[in-house]
């Protein structure tokens, strides 16, 4: 059961195209799958809590929304991120060097101390299989990153992954409390003499 | 350019650079259109983007790379985000209602800016905007503060609707100079009021009706009221998060982004409608094309309006005389100069994230006048003290000849020399109404999607 103090984290997604990132997002999320999911699925960013012994930590989930397709995505996707899911395709070698320069481009423009976790998406198609667990596990440990075979299908792996990213962030707030502030709507009477 | 491959998916809009046009109304829904966005750029947000040392050194250095020292000196390339063109959001203008009604206002977080001063015989001077600071300025002598007071209690308390807080003036037609007669304010208080509080760029509104002046002030004090200690806000990270954020939009409905493709030309037909671009040998097809004048100028579609010089200037020291202020404005009315135009001074620093710490980023900027615009801008570099380095700039500025409706080709404005986005946000109106047939209702739905933010 939940305790303690309520952690938020932005989470990051990274991988090449159709390699299942937002099918993991929403069976994370929404614990449902679709055989076509959307390429993108059509809001801000999503949010998810996993619960620790001593504290709850709440995800505030970006997908790429199709930005990574022309690596066009914005320093702003990266800014911030405590933590990143690089994922693959395990019947897809190319997404595998595809994940390995996505891991690169995030330890360039990321935060320094994002926690990264690697995921091997699809492992329910294990006739299908062109990377081997064992490269994978290799890699990851020699760059100091989780690593994962995953299932958005059938849901392996999927909540312990966000579960094990959630145990290694720091459960101090990221940053020190600046004085910037959202912009939000103002009251309707105000409204009105503005211009 | 449009990938080949989606042929039977023509996009309906392909948009280039930022505009910052091209997601605005497109992405939020409301006007159904698949969005191709193409940018020669490898960074979004084209004149509007917040560059790093190396970019910004690269743009001005005909794509060099700076030397190690340039970083021993100025700090790390990731702790800068200089902004090309130095603007200032006013907290409650138009550019506000927009992120508000797309809300874009949930990728980005703001500041105040620390303070607003303007300029009067070689010193700077805060604007005073409140009563309150009416009577403890400098700014005015004695007598004056009283009759400043009075013009402003007239001006906070006058509505356009409500004809009893007109007291018998009609500012439909008076002008502003008249209105400025009434309460006998001195030239230089007119000075301060017309362009450093209604950011009047040039004197020739005093001689038209007051009400649009009057309701500038109206923004400026209503603005100055909403966060803090000035009226404007800026974001964290700089002004290159409103492209940004308006791409991400755009994204989740659907658009596709390209950076770093050119764009050869813009394709017409025999009819002179432009149907697709071209860059390389790609080519993608849309029935309407939104773009800044860069992508259209050969195509004889923009007219040139005049020049801008801007100096992007690097500080080791707040502006002396600011009471180290990290963030501010600063106006020359053009007057204090003998000039037509105003020169403005744009004044950022770490504590909004867009240099390192203890280092400032002062941008001048100026319509240019003469042949040597960069010599224009000396009096407001002489503000500043010492100067480590600087970067200097002289733009042409252009906007389209046509409105777009007969040849399918929707261009912006160049950004102008104002330090405020409020010129540009109507452009963006206008391009919206040009598109569309209809104006763009800015009124905040209340009911905007819960857990999407």
């Amino acid at each position: 059961m939940a305790s303690g103090r309520v952690c938020h984290f932005k989470l990051v997604l990274l991988g090449d195209t159709a390699v299942g990132k937002s099918c993991l997002v929403v069976r994370f999320v929404r614990d449902e799958f679709f055989e076509f999911q959307e390429p993108t699925i059509g809001a801000a960013f999503l949010t998810q809590s996993v619960n620790l012994e001593n504290a709850t930590v709440k995800f505030e989930i970006w997908d790429t929304a199709g930005q990574e397709r022309y690596r066009s995505l914005a320093p702003m996707y990266y800014r911030g991120a405590a933590a990143a899911i690089v994922v693959y395709d395990i019947t897809n070698k190319e997404s595998f060097n595809g994940a390995k320069s996505w891991v690169k481009e995030l330890q360039r423009r990321g935060d320094p101390n994002v926690i990264i976790a690697l995921a091997g998406n699809k492992a329910d198609l294990q006739n299908k299989r062109r990377v081997e667990s064992e490269e994978a596990k290799q890699y990851s440990e020699e760059n100091g990153i989780l690593h994962m075979e995953t299932s958005a299908k059938n849901a392996t792996h999927v909540k312990d992954l966000f579960q094990e990213i959630a145990r290694k962030l720091p459960k101090t707030p990221p940053q020190p409390e600046r004085d910037a502030f959202p912009i939000i709507p103002p009251k309707h009477n105000e409204n009105k003499v503005c211009c | 350019m449009a990938a080949l491959e989606e042929e039977d998916k023509e996009p309906e809009a392909p948009t280039f650079s930022w505009m910052p046009a091209d997601c605005v109304p497109m992405a939020d829904g409301e006007y159904d259109a698949i969005v191709l966005h193409v940018d020669r750029n490898q960074y979004y947000g084209a004149d509007s983007a917040s560059l790093n040392l190396s970019n910004l050194f690269a743009k001005f250095n005909g794509g060099k790379q700076p030397e190690d020292r340039f970083f021993e000196i100025l700090g790390q390339n990731r702790d800068y985000n200089i902004d090309l063109i130095p603007k200032c959001i006013m907290a409650c203008g138009k550019l506000v209602k927009i992120l508000l009604h797309t809300k874009v206002t949930r990728y980005l977080e703001f500041k105040s800016l620390d303070a607003s001063y303007v300029y009067r015989s070689g010193k700077v001077y805060k604007v005073p905007a409140t009563g309150g600071e009416a009577l403890s300025s400098s700014l005015l002598g004695l007598f004056e503060k009283r009759r400043f007071r009075q013009f402003l209690v007239y001006l906070q308390g006058y509505d356009k609707d409500k004809p009893e807080t007109h007291k018998g003036k009609d500012l439909t037609v008076m002008t502003m100079q008249q209105l400025y007669d009434y309460f006998s304010l001195e030239k230089l208080t007119q000075e301060f009021v017309g362009h450093a509080m209604a950011l009047q760029t040039d004197d020739s509104y005093l001689s038209k009706p007051a009400l649009p002046t009057v309701m500038a002030i109206h923004l400026y004090v209503y603005s100055l009221d909403r966060y803090g200690t000035s009226p404007y806000i800026y974001p964290m990270y700089g002004l290159g998060g409103l492209p940004e954020g308006f791409s991400r939009l755009c994204a989740i409905h659907g658009g596709t982004f390209m950076l770093n493709r050119s764009v050869d030309e813009v394709l017409f037909g025999a009819d002179g409608k432009a149907w697709g671009i071209k860059g390389g040998n790609e080519v993608a097809k849309a029935p309407l094309i939104l773009g800044d004048p860069s992508y259209f100028a050969k195509h004889g579609k923009c007219a040139c309006t005049g020049k801008v010089a801007r100096s992007i200037c690097f500080l080791n020291h707040p502006i002396p005389n600011t009471n180290n202020a990290e963030s501010l404005q600063i106006i020359i009315p053009a007057a204090q100069l003998k000039r037509k135009n105003d020169i403005y001074i744009v004044l950022v620093s770490n504590s909004h994230q867009v240099a390192a710490p203890g280092k400032y980023v002062a941008i001048c900027s100026t319509t240019a006048e003469t042949a040597d615009p960069i010599k224009e801008l000396q009096p407001a570099l002489a503000l500043l003290g010492p100067i480590m380095t600087k970067f200097d700039d002289c733009v042409e500025l252009y906007e389209p000849t046509a409105d777009g409706t007969a040849d399918n080709c929707f261009i912006s404005k160049s950004f102008d020399a104002t330090s405020h986005f409020e010129s540009s946000s109507a452009d963006v109106l206008s391009l919206y109404k040009r598109i569309t047939g209809a104006d763009l209702d800015l009124n905040i739905n209340a009911d905007s999607t819960k857990g999407d933010y």
